[in-house]
């Protein structure tokens, strides 16, 4: 496996392609993309996902879901850095008969594992994938990105409720955490806090982690697949728009591409 | 050829007419569901801080929290994107609003395809029809700056719930300011007698520039804006049968429960006529507005090429 610098690396060059891609596009969400980095890179490249770009749906596959669709410039940087897509595709996010779409787009992508961006279905969705796994009594694990602006959705914690009941050890939920929705800051708009013990409280085992330190999320996700009987939550927390000075905590780039100078001073500092 | 102007988008209007009418309003609320920036409501938050709820990513709640305003006295004004707000709110909307008829008011912005790059997931393309399935609503898409000065007034005085549609891009101008518009009365925006396109939104603009290239070609063309879906405009409706020889229905919205869907219904009982339609038969993609509307056979000379064929076939 990769050591730590090296996913660290790797999480530096993801980040170029995002900024470089959603620049391309001239549209996009720079800032939920880049806070999910570290945890994408960990995932895919950390030997944490059983998958194969070669393979990409075979049975015994782990399975990733967007549910926070906004994101995926991050998801196409690492699907194509794992070979499932060519790199030369990522200059044509969002333009006419890409298949990466503004957001992701089973019909026009189909190794992906679901279409999202409408925020609050993809732990549902995840359930249904859990659940046929465990009929089938196939080893996959379900991975599911949300945000913390999205579980606002009363649809998660519906689902929430339901993993918790039916003990889905398979499913396995990562909070972005990073403060901020599309309009303001989570606590402005609505409260999460205390945020670990609502998800303990449904009966899910829970972790909270420094969601940029490669260690720590790295050790997270493989301690979550090993949980006996309970679905696990891990709440990361993160810094929107990480890696980029201009761009942290700078929730104008929410849904904003950079600028030709933006662009050239967000590499100079991804170097 | 006919030179569109084009416009501030009808999202914009909208939040500027709502700020402009909560000053002698104090009975409105506003509330929105973490896209206030995107649909404006941000003006009258700026405004009147007090009487504007963020919800949070949350439209269901939303529409139910309107709800309890409305039954409670108040006149909320809810919105968010036409997808999330229609979809995600709809069983709501049913139960708590058109059932018991109250007087909430709803503005879906981002409707259509001509949202461009944001892709499908974001394209609200279903929302006239769930809004129009519902009993009591009132049903409106004003097509411009000065359509929403008038029509947005005239929302305060319904005594049920209303659907507003708005749009993310610029809009084409149809309207001078100052232009009087009715709720319920569907606008002649240009005259001819053989063809009518009946129309509405985004599509007014892309619709006269199509009557002007069939004019070229020795057709007479009418546009009729049908700016209030529901009630749906009879009298204008038997006007346009009784004086056209064929009418096309053009909407940026899916065929099935649009518009043309409504209009096919009422002609058809009024006096049948040859028909076609121009609309969304599917999810489209990401893109430029321009694009997309060219792609997915809603431009102008699209518009003009169904207008071409529908003529043809009456003449054969
Ligand atoms: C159901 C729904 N409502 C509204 C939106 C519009 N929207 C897109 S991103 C966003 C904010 C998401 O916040 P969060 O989940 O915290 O994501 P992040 O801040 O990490 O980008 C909103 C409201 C949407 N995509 N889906």
């Amino acid at each position: 496996m990769r050591t730590i610098i090296e996913l660290n690396s790797l999480a530096k060059s993801i980040r170029r392609d995002i900024v470089k891609m959603i620049a391309a596009a001239g549209s996009g969400h720079p800032g939920g993309s880049l806070s999910l980095v570290e945890i994408m890179v960990a995932l895919y490249f950390g030997d944490i996902m059983n998958h194969d770009a070669k393979d990409p749906k075979g049975k015994n596959r782990d399975r990733f879901v967007l549910s926070k669709g906004h994101a995926a410039p991050v998801l196409y940087a690492v699907l194509a850095e794992a070979g499932y897509i060519s790199k030369d595709l990522l200059p044509t996010l969002r333009k006419l008969g890409s298949p990466l779409q503004g957001h992701p787009d089973l019909r026009k992508l189909d190794i992906l594992e679901i279409s999202s961006g409408s925020l609050g279905q993809g732990i549902s969705v995840g359930i249904g994938m859990a659940l046929a796994a465990r009929l089938d009594h196939l080893p996959g694990k379900i991975y599911i990105a949300v945000g913390d602006g999205e579980i606002n959705e009363g649809q998660i914690w519906e689902a929430a409720l339901f993993a918790g009941h039916h003990h889905l050890n398979n499913l396995i939920v990562i909070v972005d955490h990073n403060g901020f929705q599309l309009d303001e800051a989570n606590r402005k708009i609505l409260d999460l806090n205390p945020l670990a013990d609502k998800w303990a409280a449904f009966n899910w085992n829970v972790m909270v982690i420094d969601g940029h330190d490669m260690a720590s999320v790295h050790g997270a996700l493989q301690k979550a697949g090993q949980s006996a009987e309970k679905p696990t939550v891990i709440i990361a927390k993160t810094v929107k728009g990480k890696g980029v000075s201009f761009m942290e905590n700078n929730n104008k780039f929410h849904g904003m591409a950079p600028t030709e100078t933006e662009l050239s001073q967000a590499l100079a500092e991804l170097e | 050829m006919r030179d569109i102007k084009f416009s501030k988008a009808t999202r914009q209007a909208y939040g500027e007419v709502l700020t402009v009418l909560g000053e002698t309003h104090p009975e409105i609320i506003v509330l929105d569901a973490d896209l206030s920036k995107s649909t404006y409501s941000n003006y009258f938050q700026a405004r009147y801080p007090e009487r504007f709820i963020n919800v949070g990513i949350a439209e269901g709640n939303m529409v139910g929290i309107a709800a309890g305003l409305a039954a409670s006295g108040k006149q909320p004004f809810a919105s968010s994107f036409a997808t999330f707000l229609m979809s995600k709110g709809f069983d709501q909307m049913r139960q708590s609003i058109a059932y018991p008829n109250l007087k909430a008011r709803f503005c879906g912005s981002h409707a259509g395809i001509s949202i461009g790059e944001d892709g499908p997931s974001q394209m609200g393309i279903e929302d006239l029809a769930l809004a129009c399935a519902l009993p009591g609503f009132t049903v409106i898409v004003p097509a411009d700056e000065a359509a929403m000065q008038s029509l947005l007034p005239q929302v305060l005085e319904i005594n049920g719930p209303v659907y507003i549609r708005t749009g993310r891009i610029k809009s084409a101008v149809i309207y001078e300011a100052g232009t009087v518009l009715k709720i319920g009365q569907a606008s002649v925006v240009r005259e001819g007698r053989q063809l009518t396109i009946a129309t509405m939104g985004l599509m007014i603009g892309e619709s006269l520039i199509a009557a002007d290239l069939l004019e070229q070609e020795g057709y007479s063309v009418r546009v009729m804006d049908f700016h209030t879906l529901k009630p749906i405009d009879i009298p204008g409706i038997r006007y346009m049968a009784e004086n056209s020889e064929a009418v096309l229905c053009v909407e940026e919205h899916l065929l099935d429960g649009g518009l043309g869907s409504i209009i096919a219904r009422e002609v058809a009982k009024i006096r049948p006529l040859p028909m076609d339609f121009v609309g969304l038969t599917d999810y489209a993609e990401s893109g430029t507005p321009e694009e997309l509307l060219k792609h997915y056979g809603l431009h102008a000379v699209n518009i003009a090429d169904t207008a071409r064929k529908l003529l043809k076939r009456l003449r054969s």
